[in-house]
């Protein structure tokens, strides 16, 4: 076993290979963490201060994004394309599901860290002569920036590990193409020990930086 | 829009699929359970005084936390074959889902172990309990009380990641069922529909009862 490892036929072009894959990777958690929170922010502002009978449905809809795996949803969008005419390429659809999956999580962190402002502080931006809109983004947005920002990096990591499970759609990203290589030269420890390696350096110090803010934002609670 | 859909053929492979839930359901319990556990020794082992322990639940956890679960199912699929190590599908899965499960319930019980504070053990102990005892009637309910929600979404997120078990050729639970149905008939909206529709059902079930169970639990 390890011999193999020495000499290998694992080759400078298929290292070039994976990291162009951790690339559409890299591509794919953007486009989805930047639709995701836009939407998230919007439905978690509308979660907190909306009555029941808007809260409930949204409620609802969000929640079977996060009671169903994620594989199935990418199958069922990626099924429903054709029905309805549409001519997306199946990296558009994984951007798109992770992008409504994220946006599920991210509203509830967002409407999170909105209730987690007292209202009394709101009250007092009110009383200072601040307009409502002032009062949310001189007040409200700071402090809950505050909660759900450790959250939301867990979040973000989380769905660039979830997007592993695009190629089942036919997207070639970073394990995609370790598969790829690893029918080819037949090292499956090697390559799937790189690809490995190559999520782990795209996360964990996302996740340590996380990890300090949490601890530096809460020293004085 | 220009398709028909068919249910019927669908709904009459719902026993089929039904069958598949139940072995999800057996994955995801087991890889709880096995999870459970490994997470306990990690938790124990992240605070031991022998360095090689430490280390070694750190990479577990950081591992686990920082790689794609589907990432560590292969490895137990294709990886472990390099160290002469054949596993089937089912195993490979179980193995996958439960390295991942251990090592976020590691990172959960060490929060909780934190939560309780040393006054609570010293306490106990001046009141005449003896060690083990403490730990059973003071610490160990506080500490279950704190890492219980936690751990209900773990469940939840286990049996997600069951359907990840397809993508190494496991075809008896409720995915693996569902693509060998679809691979059959090309109904392939049909089928994943009624899954999606089954697994929301299970997660739910899941979480209103952990809910009931601990509305009885933590009253006071």
């Amino acid at each position: 076993m390890f011999s193999s490892l020495i000499d290998t036929s694992f080759s400078l072009n298929d290292l070039w290979f994976m990291l162009k894959g951790a690339g559409v990777t890299l591509a794919v958690t953007f486009w989805a963490v930047l639709a995701g929170t836009l939407l998230g922010l919007v439905l978690g502002v509308v979660r907190a201060t909306a009555p029941w009978w808007v809260n409930a449905p949204i409620g609802f809809v969000l929640d079977i994004f996060r009671s169903v795996p994620l594989l199935i949803q990418l199958v069922l969008a990626n099924a429903f394309k054709p029905m309805i005419g549409l001519n997306w390429s199946s990296f558009t659809v994984g951007c798109v599901v992770l992008a409504l999956y994220m946006s599920a999580y991210c509203t509830e962190i967002v409407r999170g860290g909105f209730l987690a402002v007292p209202a009394t502080t709101r009250r007092a931006a009110r009383s200072l002569g601040m307009s409502w809109s002032q009062d949310l983004t001189e007040i409200v947005f700071p402090i809950a920036l505050r909660v759900a920002l450790p959250s939301w990096i867990g979040l973000t990591l989380g769905v660039m590990k979830d997007t592993a499970m695009v190629w089942w759609i036919g997207v070639v990203e970073l394990l995609r193409s370790s598969q790829v290589i690893v029918t080819r030269i037949q090292e499956p420890l090697l390559v799937l020990s790189i690809a490995g390696l190559i999520y782990f350096l795209m996360s964990f110090p996302i996740a340590r930086l996380g990890a300090r803010l949490e601890r530096r934002w809460h020293e004085n609670d | 829009m220009k398709y028909t859909f068919h249910w019927l053929p669908a709904l009459r492979a719902l026993p089929d699929m039904l069958w598949g839930a139940l072995v999800t359901l057996e994955v995801a319990v087991l890889s709880m359970l096995l999870g459970v556990v490994f997470a306990v020794l990690l938790a124990l082992a992240s605070q031991s005084r022998i360095w090689i322990l430490r280390a070694f639940a750190t990479s577990w956890v950081e591992l686990a936390r920082n790689t794609p679960a589907l990432f560590q199912i292969y490895m137990a699929y294709f990886g472990l074959g390099s160290f002469g190590i054949y596993i089937d599908s089912f195993p490979a899965l179980l193995a996958g889902i439960t390295f991942n499960n251990a090592g976020y319930l590691a990172e959960t019980f060490r929060g909780g172990m934190r939560a309780v504070p040393d006054t609570q053990m010293r306490a106990a102990r001046s009141l005449g309990m003896g060690q083990i005892q403490a730990f059973r009637l003071i610490v160990l309910p506080q500490l279950f009380r704190v890492v219980y929600y936690p751990m209900t979404n773990q469940m939840v997120w286990a049996i997600l990641m069951t359907s990840l078990g397809v993508v190494v050729g496991l075809n008896n639970d409720l995915t693996g069922v569902t693509q060998e149905l679809n691979v059959r008939s090309f109904r392939t909206f049909e089928y994943f529909a009624l899954a999606a529709v089954i697994y929301y059902l299970i997660a739910k079930t899941v979480t209103l009862s952990a809910r009931l169970i601990a509305w009885r639990l933590f009253r006071y």
